[in-house]
């Protein structure tokens, strides 16, 4: 066995079974006696069902029932509930309208759930559903921001006047006014973060069963089984959590969008125990583009006011955001503590103040979705920050590494709430800036133009945070859930352990990762560790993955069961060896009389605290067996430097991503060879949002993007190399010192790619462009801009 | 309905299918081979890919009787009866060319495919464009490159030719 503890590139554990066709989806479940569950929706925005005629659907073959929203109104179902609530500048609060599991009276966007036929077989089922009759009366439909809050715009809910869900703010208002008013410069920019689809390759998959007793049991595709057991057990089933289990086996990736209780989770639940057969129900791809949560959709005004020396005074932003037809589970919070509070980047701007609109749209509904709020931040503060260097004939770089929060001045207080307990922005800069060859980049400009290509270099220094905490500040500002994590160490009898975690991996690797903890803690090699997660039955109540949140936080859970089980160990340790606790020191797996040759195995002392003859029990339970919950003092702050390379073909506008260096400040790391794989996972989502990735609605609400093949998906030819790097300073609050990688990628990248298409474009006097970059947007450009008379690219 | 023989992971069988049955829903629903994926409805993501007769094709894009009399190889039948793992599957965990796992399986019946349809060598620049039919979200496809390259030599028992770089 070689090193397998903190730090060591341990191959996966998990990838046996996944390579050989063995993992565990959902839809690879089947019950006995299943139904299938076939969804019909809306094929329009807005439209008031006058009435739906499922007499046909009900009499063809195979088909068991036929539901529409009336019956579950009429079973006293309630609707799908939101778990975070924003108040408004006036203190009172958001907006909250009602989203039923299936549509009664109104349909709200395209894939809004209209009826759900369940038949013997799925093609049964589908088929049926065509038969269903449903009388629409089409109403004006809002696909977008500008529209949802223009004068006498139609309403997405009656009651919500104006579409407004908040109009919330953060910050010093008066204070920023004042900096403007001195300010030697404003630099002003309006910028787009576009709409994205999640896309895990696994669509979304639920089953449900019901047994004689009364139980149910709801297998689902999601990154944290108790909040659905929760949220589905409490607000839409009303079924105590005794009765209602969920199980969330392999997930095949989430990056957010599975985190939200779905309608459909409740539908096959609650059909289950109505036809007494479980019911199956698996997404198409077209169902997952207009019925997963999408991401981003913000437009937003930023204005920075400068000294002369080009120093930050003061940031005033405006953002509009789309929540889509209905608050999904965390939607109001992906606005406002992840993307607001975050404006403060890695620059010492002494005022802030930023207005957030959010607004109701005939479009599905919009939550977090890798990185949430944050690379919205991050593009805004790095392309404008490009834009400044640009307007006042700075030097990028300088201007960046002039404003940084100085090395020296942590923990530090930004304007906008939030404490960054640590990190090292210059050492991520100097540290991406040799790796990515900066100084260099002028040869290799000269060498594209050679090919007849336009070569452009571009950086962003991000922020991020993640391992959202502490439950009561998280409370405070409108969280309905706590945000601990939870970790039990279950040492056997002979010594093997078994890790049960509330985190959920869906390609995270916990399986490796968690057991690398317990070997380097406990000295248990990690095949003779085991990690269990993703069962309500099985773990104790754990708050899932998401965020980047599951080492930081449920790897510090871990680390403090660790904690008790050495402890106790050490009490065991004790009597077996006749000494006294205090001098019990435990190292390798071994417990030993300080300053003496005796000792004891780990697994000695499991085996005496199970067959406990030779025991202390009047002082001690039997056992070892710790649970430890773990609330994070603070959010961690990840950072650091991404730089990116683009070539554009000078006849189609194309960009390509020839080189990209992320170096990350992530705190510590268990297994670099994950951590990379992380990071290059989300610069690739990174680069799709800035390159080709856009959800496009048409101006009435209709989904243009509904498949693979109208929605750009990055692909391997469409990706290079991705050079990973880290440069660390450790998390100052958390017992591991991790800060989580897994957003990283996908912060730091957009606004990098873009500053590079800018910069490539640099004799063409674009000042600002939205993503995605297309070969269209860039070609215009190149026509557009074409002067007669300026040279002409090499081969042309 | 339709009677179908075909021999799956070198197991024959005898099936009624429906006409309109696609040869992934035959491996997945009547024959429990779940490790072949369905993650499009407009053959574009390649979680579906198997052999049928050698070459890999998407499975959610031939109907099931089409494969009347094939052999078809899905990814439990790749590794060797003793569990030895195929190059191709051993490259891509020592590489972590997989996170969830959900794309792999018709990652590496399609790599498989690509690197015995090269027998003369496979730049970096051919595995990414043979990828074309294959999505993956998660890895950002810098290892399964990498893992594809490595089981090169391993599948054709060489080293790659210096031209090939
Ligand atoms: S399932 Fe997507 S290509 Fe076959
Ligand atoms: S490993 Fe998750 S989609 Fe490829």
């Amino acid at each position: 066995m070689g090193f397998e503890g903190i730090g060591a590139s341990v191959r996966r554990k998990e990838d046996g079974r996944f390579l050989a066709g063995r993992g565990n989806y959902v839809d690879d479940i089947n019950r006995p006696g299943q139904l299938y569950a076939f969804i019909r929706r809306a094929d329009r925005p807005h439209a008031r069902i006058r009435g739906i005629d499922t007499a046909a659907a009900a009499m063809a073959p195979g088909v068991h029932a036929v539901f529409t929203g009336k019956d579950i109104e009429a079973d006293g179902l309630g609707g799908l509930p939101c778990g975070w609530q924003i108040h408004n500048k006036d203190g009172t609060p958001m907006a909250e309208p009602p989203h039923p599991v299936i549509a009664v009276g109104k349909v709200r966007h395209v894939g809004d759930p209209v009826a759900v036929v369940i038949a013997e077989t799925r093609q049964a089922a589908k088929d049926a559903a065509e038969r269903l009759v449903i009388d629409y009366e089409d109403l004006p439909g809002i696909a977008n921001l500008r529209q949802a809050v223009a004068q006498g715009a139609a309403q997405v809910h009656d009651g919500v006047a104006g579409n407004i869900c908040y109009d919330w703010h953060i910050g010093d208002k008066d204070a920023v006014d004042a900096a403007f008013g001195r300010a030697a410069t404003v630099v002003k920019l309006d910028l787009t973060n576009n709409r994205l689809v999640p896309n895990a390759m696994e669509p979304r998959s639920a089953v449900g069963d019901h047994d004689a007793a009364g139980d149910y049991t709801l297998y689902t595709t999601s990154q944290n089984p108790h909040v659905i057991r929760l949220l589905m057990g409490a607000f839409v089933l009303h079924v105590p959590e005794s009765k209602l289990r969920v199980v969330a086996p392999d997930v095949g990736g989430g990056f957010g969008s599975k985190i939200y209780h779905y309608a459909e989770e409740a539908i096959v639940t609650w059909a289950a125990g109505k036809l007494k057969r479980p019911v199956k129900w698996t997404a198409e791809r077209n169902e997952s583009f207009m019925s997963d949560a999408h991401g981003r959709d913000h437009e937003s005004t930023a204005e920075m006011a400068l000294d002369e020396q080009g120093n930050f005074l003061a940031l005033r932003v405006r953002t509009l955001c789309n929540m889509g037809a209905y608050l999904s589970t965390f939607a109001p919070c992906v606005p406002t503590y992840l993307y607001a509070t975050l404006l403060a980047g890695v620059y010492r701007t002494p005022a802030i103040y930023a207005e957030v609109k959010a607004v109701f749209t005939n479009t599905v509904p919009v939550d977090a979705y890798r990185g949430a709020g944050r690379p919205e931040a991050s593009y805004l503060l790095e392309r404008l920050a490009d834009v400044i260097a640009r307007d006042t004939g700075r030097d990028r770089v300088e201007l960046r590494r002039q404003n940084f929060i100085p090395k020296d001045a942590f923990p530090y207080q930004t304007p906008v709430a939030l404490q960054y307990d640590s990190g090292d922005y210059f050492a991520t800069l100097d540290g991406a800036l040799k790796a990515a060859d900066w100084a260099g980049f002028e040869e290799r400009r000269k060498q594209s133009a050679a090919k007849g290509k336009l070569r452009g270099i571009g950086m962003s220094t991000y922020i991020e945070a993640c391992g959202i905490a502490p439950s009561h500040v998280v409370g405070s500002l409108g969280a309905r859930a706590g945000l601990y994590e939870v970790a039990t160490i279950r040492v056997h009898p002979t010594g093997s352990v078994s890790v049960l975690t509330g985190s959920h991996s869906h390609g995270q690797g916990h399986e490796t990762t968690f057991a690398q903890i317990v070997a380097e803690k406990l000295g248990v090699p990690i095949a003779q560790v085991e990690v269990v997660h993703g069962d309500t039955q099985k773990i104790p109540f754990g708050m899932g993955t998401y965020g980047s949140r599951s080492l930081a936080v449920g790897g510090s859970a871990m680390v403090k069961a660790i904690d008790k089980v050495v402890a106790k160990g050490k009490r065991i340790a004790a009597h077996l060896m006749e000494a006294s606790a205090e001098d019990i020191e435990f190292k390798d797996g071994k417990f030993s009389v300080a300053g003496t040759d005796r000792s004891k195995a780990l697994a000695e002392i499991s085996l005496a605290a199970y067959v406990p003859h030779n025991y202390p029990i009047e002082e001690l339970e039997p056992g070892l067996d710790e649970t430890a919950f773990y609330d994070p003092k603070n959010f961690t702050f990840p950072g650091g430097c991404h730089i990116c390379e683009v070539e554009i073909e000078g006849d189609s506008g194309m960009a390509r991503v020839v080189r990209f260096t992320a170096v990350d400040d992530i705190g510590r790391v268990i297994n670099p060879m994950i951590v990379e794989g992380q990071v290059q996972g989300g610069v690739a989502q990174g680069v799709g949002q800035a390159l080709m990735e856009n959800a496009v609605y048409d101006a009435n609400g209709q989904l243009l993007t509904g498949s693979f093949m109208d929605y750009t998906m990055p692909r391997a030819e469409d990706l290079p190399d991705i050079t990973v790097g880290t440069e660390s300073t450790m998390c100052t609050h958390n017992p591991l010192g991790s800060k989580g990688c897994g957003e990283v990628g996908a912060i730091g990248s957009p606004p990098a790619v873009i500053n590079a298409v800018i910069d490539a474009l640099r004799d063409y006097g674009v000042r600002h462009l939205d993503m995605p970059a297309t070969p269209e947007k860039i070609w215009s450009i190149m026509q557009g801009g074409m002067q007669p008379g300026r040279p002409a690219m090499a081969a042309e | 309905m339709p009677q179908l023989s075909l021999t799956v992971n070198g197991k024959s069988h005898a099936v009624e299918v429906e006409g309109r049955t696609l040869l992934v829903e035959l491996l997945r629903e009547k024959l429990g081979l779940t490790g072949t994926h369905i993650g499009c409805d407009t053959s574009q993501c390649g979680a579906c890919v198997v052999h049928v007769d050698g070459r890999s094709i998407k499975s959610c894009t031939m109907l099931a009787l089409q494969a009347e009399g094939a052999s078809v190889t899905t990814i439990e039948g790749l590794a060797k009866p003793d569990g030895t793992l195929h190059p191709m599957q051993e490259m891509f965990r020592e590489h972590h060319a997989l996170q969830c796992g959900f794309c792999t399986p018709g990652m590496v019946m399609s790599a498989i495919d690509l690197v015995q349809m090269h027998p003369d060598g496979l730049t970096e620049h051919e595995i990414r464009e043979g990828l074309e039919g294959n999505l993956c979200r998660c890895t950002g496809y810098h290892n399964i490159v990498k893992a594809i390259a490595a089981a090169w030599p391993l599948m054709h028992g060489k080293q790659v030719p210096a031209a090939a770089e």
